[in-house]
């Protein structure tokens, strides 16, 4: 039973962000969901402080052991989500932890503050790497732009902040230090990886933005280095995150130094890929030399 | 009625050619019969993102003819094979698995749902878009409901799965190179349809490429004839999750086809996009 932040949840997988729409699932599956709800926290897509429509299509791109994103963060905006999505993914039988985004600290304030008083809402993760939108990219890359924002924003609220790292830069164990610094109470790491892919029928990017963020098996490898890299310089909790299809998968981001684990575009490919992966860990560790560190963790 | 929470492995039952295409049957053993419309997502149990190549993700595919089996409920599905997945599902063999999750999406309405002077239903079917519009005449036949069909084809190549699919219906075809039927669009045919008595008195469903399905829209909307799309875009979940196919709404915004759709009015989406 992990220990999140003072958060107990079951297991330690949970969802990265804007990979299930637990209200959609709900219409899809019915009952069965909450029922068998796959995820021991659950993660919401981004929230941005106006609504959002997205991007233009294409969005997706299939390739080699993963996919190219560029959905552009829809969100009904923060009163929307607030007044239509957050008393939906209340009745979830699992702890909620909301994903925001905004362009300036008055704006993320704006966010973290209206999110942070909801008694529904267990956490924060402030995404400040997602390549999908400009300004995403700006505060995650710098350690000082990050540690600014964080600092800004830990004074509004007592529930836990996480900082979602970008992978999209040289050294993502330098961001993670300040985050910490700032007063993070965790960080969530990796977010895609900027990638590009052209269709040889037109010559032309795959994805109508030209890029986006590479998901799925191929970014794994890239993502355990980074996990391990910023567990060598942190002593705040780990989310990691890339690529994990099975529980031998999680168990690499476990001894890489990450306490809990998120399951991202595996679940596209199967929509309880969140239980399997916790079900899985547990023998995944046996069959491994397992640590009692680790085997705490699990 | 809702999907079962989850994909799920069923067996091949059957698998072979049909006109140039190929068919192939499953046995899911947990759901319950899809309606007209819906699809669900599939992938093989072996040989799909094999050594980390493509196929990975799922592939969305409407289902053609459904019943059922001793097992459980038998699916149908028309496949023409266009890139790596679609290859793959062309190759199987009775006996495989394939992980199934589904039935997903919404389905056709009835002709009188959607306009009270439509008591007989136009179903106009592009290439491999015959596929659902199977299942739905089966429906309508079973309700008395007039129905015509009208298929178009590119050429040889790209043509058939008829017999099965459209037994004991008046249908008319029409085909790009002339090789059966009319020579030039199955848009043609509807026109004629259209020009006479039978844009107040039927509606019109219609699932094809991008262009046929934006020229059917333009043209019911024109005669004032109810129609619905069965709309087709790029999707990695099926349920909502990965917000991949979107298509742009009427008015702004996107809707995601998965949950929004497949089904969709002219009037719900972005003419250019219909």
């Amino acid at each position: 039973m992990p220990d999140f932040c003072g958060i107990e949840l079951a297991h330690p997988v949970i969802n990265a962000s804007g990979t299930f729409d637990a209200i959609a699932a709900r219409r899809v599956y019915g009952d069965a969901l909450p029922a068998n709800f796959p995820f021991s926290a659950f993660v919401s897509k981004t929230i941005t402080p106006e609504p959002r429509a997205g991007n233009e299509p294409q969005r997706i791109w299939e390739t080699p052991a993963g996919m190219i994103n560029s959905i552009g963060l829809p969100n009904k905006g923060l009163e929307g989500f607030l007044a239509e999505d957050l008393p939906q993914l209340a009745e979830l039988p699992v702890p909620l932890i909301v994903s925001v985004m905004a362009t300036g600290h008055d704006e993320f304030a704006r966010l973290v503050k209206g999110v942070g008083e909801r008694e529904e809402v267990a956490a924060i993760e402030l995404n400040v790497s997602c390549p999908n939108v400009h300004s995403g990219l700006i505060v995650g890359e710098q350690p000082s732009e990050t540690e600014a924002l964080v600092e800004a924003l830990r004074p509004l609220t007592e529930k836990p902040l996480i900082v979602k790292l970008t992978p999209n830069v040289a050294n993502p164990a330098d961001v993670a230090v300040a985050a910490e610094e700032g007063g993070a109470d965790a960080v969530s790491l990796i977010n895609t990886l900027k990638a590009s892919a052209i269709d040889p029928a037109t010559g032309k990017p795959g994805i109508a933005a030209g890029h986006g963020g590479l998901s799925g098996p191929a970014v794994r490898p890239v993502a355990v280095a980074q996990v391990r890299a910023v567990a060598a310089v942190v002593t705040i909790p780990i989310v990691g995150m890339g690529g994990i299809a099975s529980g031998a998968d999680a168990v690499e981001f476990l001894h890489a130094g990450a306490l809990l684990v998120a399951v991202g575009t595996e679940n596209f490919r199967d929509p309880r890929a969140g239980s399997r992966v916790a079900g899985e860990i547990a023998g995944a560790l046996r069959a491994g030399q397992s640590s009692a560190q680790i085997g705490n963790a699990a | 009625m809702t999907a079962p929470f989850g994909r799920r492995l069923c067996k091949v039952s059957e698998s072979r050619a049909s006109g140039g295409y190929r068919l192939f049957s499953l046995i899911d053993p947990e759901g319950h019969e899809p309606q007209p419309g819906q699809f669900y997502m599939l992938a093989t149990e072996s040989h799909w993102e094999q050594s980390g190549r493509r196929p990975y993700l799922p592939r969305a595919l409407s289902v053609a003819e459904t019943g059922p089996a001793a097992a459980g409920v038998r699916l149908d599905f028309l496949i023409e094979g266009i890139g790596p997945g679609t290859d793959r599902l062309c190759e199987l063999e009775p006996g495989e698995g394939v992980w199934v999750n589904g039935p997903l999406g919404n389905s056709f309405s009835m002709p009188r749902e959607l306009a009270p002077g439509a008591a007989g239903a136009i179903l106009v079917g592009g290439g491999i878009g015959v596929a659902p519009l199977a299942l739905l005449r089966r429906s309508f036949v079973a309700r008395n409901i007039a129905t015509r069909v009208l298929l178009g084809f590119r050429d040889a190549a790209h043509s058939g799965g008829l017999d099965e699919l459209f037994s004991c219906c008046e249908i008319k075809l029409a085909s790009d190179d002339g090789h059966v039927g009319h020579h030039g669009y199955v848009t043609d045919l509807l026109a004629t349809m259209l020009d006479g008595d039978d844009a107040a008195s039927a509606a019109v469903y219609a699932c094809g490429p991008p262009q046929m399905l934006e020229a059917v829209g333009a043209m019911c909307t024109e005669a004032g004839a109810a129609c619905e799309l069965a709309m087709e875009s790029p999707m990695a979940c099926g349920y909502g999750a990965c917000f991949g196919c979107a298509v742009p709404k009427a008015g702004g915004g996107y809707l995601r086809l998965c949950v929004d759709g497949p089904v969709v009015r002219p009037d719900q989406v972005e003419a250019a996009h219909a």
